[in-house]
């Protein structure tokens, strides 16, 4: 009971002191702010797909081109823009050329008698042309074009089976059903069905790993620089010369810097809500567990390095040698399937991995508890296995 | 008890350096016990030691009949602090500091209000109370620290280097107070590079140099060393025992340099 007080007075006293620092309080709330901001409008998707130039070379003079083209330019992804601005241009040459200037974010190249040999039934390739240099672009370019082509083609062929079937049924005035048409175009079609309702979009799939990044970032680098600066400030030895437990100080620093870092959450979960439309399709109360359990498995690293680190300067340069790599390896912004293996790996031995996976099951899919116990088991081992290392290393240091 | 700490061949090791070299010495409950050495000597080192903040290499020490590696929650329970640095908060009030540190020594909230308010008046801190730490100066913080290390009503009050960087009215007021402490039965260890405050409060000094202890008597006695001067001060004596080269410490490693004529004389003053 003492030691829970003892915890508690710690833990306060950081908070108070906190609060009263008015540039530390200000940062605290723009920090996540800025990151949500940053991460929302800067990482491109389908839907923000806008008005980006593309090069058509069109070398047919017939109708089905200028239909194809019209199709391409009045396409929109959003409500207020088109997806493309179109350039035109004499050759194909000349559409390598913008893209080289980065007149252009990709092309298409329609040939001569394109709408004359698709009147004869012959095949014809039309030509996407893609800008190498910015794959994030080019492959949202590349599927935008490819669908509308397919759509259009598919159109033609549908028209041409119906055109085929009517001519060959003996009644005559008999017309084919256009479904017959389509059916032997395309005997399987595909039904696309979510487990949640509604599209989820790019930022409901980073708000989860921003949030739990933000958490676990304010909890590492909070605890091994509060610590650190107790040390050079000398008020560690106040501290220290209590007849506290040893366990009782680590706790009370980890229990404030876990109360600010969940705020922060808070903060970019209602960003998140307000600005970008994401909302928690599972239970909040999960959300807020699997929270507490991430912290949990980074406060033993936290206590490391404020062990280790006897200025503040020192523990943070420490902290960023972990920082950076999770902040990519462990799925905040990509899918970890879609790196290489090793670094699959490597990604599959930081809690941070499983702190995000566990979130965006819960936060995108509406997962229950069943379906985390796996992340919330390999969270709480890692917590439980870092703290025993940690702990004793710490009260060995402070009293070397 | 007659004596409060009793310490018998304490060393503190720092890799290949021996910062504390097998010390031993005693202090009488009541007395107003000066710790002089020069820079690196190990007093602060020392009282590291005393206080549980250093884990010694070997050797041992009790205070208040308990030892300080085995017992140390108990030590704890006997000892003020005012060490080197400023054991404050500037973002916390002094009310509020004092309140945070007494309840980590397990002392009610009112019990912490009836025993600063004490200190507090003596010291002239009352109006300041409610006052952010970091709109003080350095006396008027260096006084609620010491009230802050008095919230245990210790049996042992460790000072170190206690009027470094203060006024003559804030070292005077300070030094009129360890009196008045004093008087109240509390013991003190002061260290302290002042020789004035070490000749008018100590009743015994103990020189340390080079981690061992050089000295150690009363200030008259220790002023009967040196010969050559006939109203010698304790600068005199401190001189002539440590001698006048200066020391250089870095990395745990102390080398003498820029000696300027005659050496030390050691002498081996060792009260049981």
């Amino acid at each position: 009971m003492q030691t829970i007080r003892d915890i508690w007075h710690i833990a306060k006293k950081d908070l108070l002191e906190f609060t009263r620092d008015r540039l530390r309080l200000v940062t605290f709330f723009i920090m996540p702010i800025f990151m949500m901001i940053m991460t929302g409008f800067i990482f491109p998707n389908q839907n923000s797909l806008k008005d980006i130039s593309i090069g058509i070379v069109n070398q047919d003079s017939g109708e089905v081109s200028q239909k194809l083209i019209g199709a391409v330019s009045n396409l929109k992804l959003s409500e207020e823009n088109n997806a493309f601005k179109i350039k035109s241009y004499d050759g194909l040459e000349l559409i390598k050329n913008g893209i080289r200037k980065q007149e252009i974010s990709g092309g298409l190249f329609i040939p001569k008698d394109f709408s004359k040999k698709l009147a004869q039934d012959e095949q014809v390739e039309v030509t996407i042309v893609e800008d190498q240099s910015n794959p994030q672009i080019s492959q949202m370019v590349n599927q935008v074009l490819a669908k509308i082509i397919d759509g259009f083609s598919q159109q033609l062929g549908a028209q041409k089976i119906n055109n085929i079937i009517v001519a060959r049924i003996s009644t005559p005035g008999a017309q084919a059903k256009e479904s017959s048409a389509i059916s032997l175009m395309t005997p399987i079609k595909t039904k696309l069905e979510g487990i949640i309702p509604g599209n989820p979009n790019y930022f409901e799939f980073i708000a989860p790993g921003i949030m739990a990044m933000i958490v676990m970032m304010a909890v590492l680098t909070g605890l091994a620089g509060s610590i650190s600066r107790e040390k050079e400030q000398g008020t560690l030895d106040g501290i220290l010369i209590s007849p506290i437990n040893r366990l009782a100080i680590i706790l009370g620093k980890a229990l404030s810097q876990s109360v600010r870092g969940l705020i922060q959450g808070f903060v970019v979960l209602l960003l998140a809500f307000l600005l970008f439309g994401v909302t928690v399709h599972g239970s909040l109360l999960l959300v807020v567990l699997l929270l507490f359990l991430g912290i949990f498995s980074f406060v033993g690293l936290g206590i490391l390095v404020s062990a280790i680190a006897t200025e503040q300067e020192t523990a943070s340069q420490l902290l960023m040698m972990f920082q950076f790599p999770m902040l990519f390896l462990s799925g905040v912004f990509f899918p970890i399937m879609m790196m290489p293996n090793i670094m699959q790996k490597i990604a599959h031995i930081i809690p941070l991995t499983y702190a995000i996976s566990a979130l965006r099951k819960v936060m995108v899919l509406g997962a229950g508890f069943g379906t985390v116990r796996t992340e919330i088991f390999i969270l709480f081992i890692f917590g439980v296995v870092t703290l025993s290392i940690s702990v004793p290393i710490f009260k060995r240091v402070i009293t070397k | 008890m007659d004596n409060i700490i009793e310490v018998k061949n304490l060393t503190k090791k720092f890799g290949n350096f021996v910062a504390v070299d097998n010390v031993s010495f005693d202090l009488k409950n009541g007395e107003i016990f000066g710790f002089l050495g020069p820079n690196g000597a190990g007093k602060t080192t020392t009282i590291r030691m005393l206080t549980t903040l250093l884990r010694p290499t070997s050797g041992h020490a009790t205070l208040a009949g308990y030892d300080i590696v085995k017992q140390q929650e108990e030590v704890r329970k006997h000892i003020g602090l005012v060490a080197e640095k400023i054991i404050l908060y500037n973002q916390l009030t002094a009310i509020e500091n004092l309140e945070f540190f007494g309840q980590l020594q397990h002392i009610s909230k009112d019990e912490i209000k009836k025993r600063a308010e004490k200190w507090i008046n003596k010291l002239h801190m009352t109006e300041w109370l409610n006052t952010r730490i970091g709109a003080f100066s350095t006396g008027m913080k260096q006084r609620i620290n010491v009230v802050r290390a008095l919230l245990t009503e210790p049996d042992v009050l460790f000072l170190d280097e206690p009027t470094l960087g203060l006024d003559p009215q804030t070292t005077h007021m300070i030094r009129k107070f360890i009196r008045e402490l004093n008087n109240h039965g509390v013991t003190v260890l002061l260290t302290t590079h002042d020789m004035i405050e070490a000749e008018v409060l100590s009743d015994r000094v103990a020189i340390i140099d080079h981690g061992k202890i050089a000295a150690l008597d009363t200030v008259d006695n220790l002023k009967k060393i040196v010969s050559n001067k006939p109203q010698p001060t304790m600068e005199d004596v401190f001189l002539t025992i440590t001698g006048e080269e200066i020391r250089d410490i870095s990395n745990g490693r102390v080398s003498s340099s820029l000696g300027f004529g005659h050496g030390r004389r050691k002498i081996n003053n060792r009260v049981r």
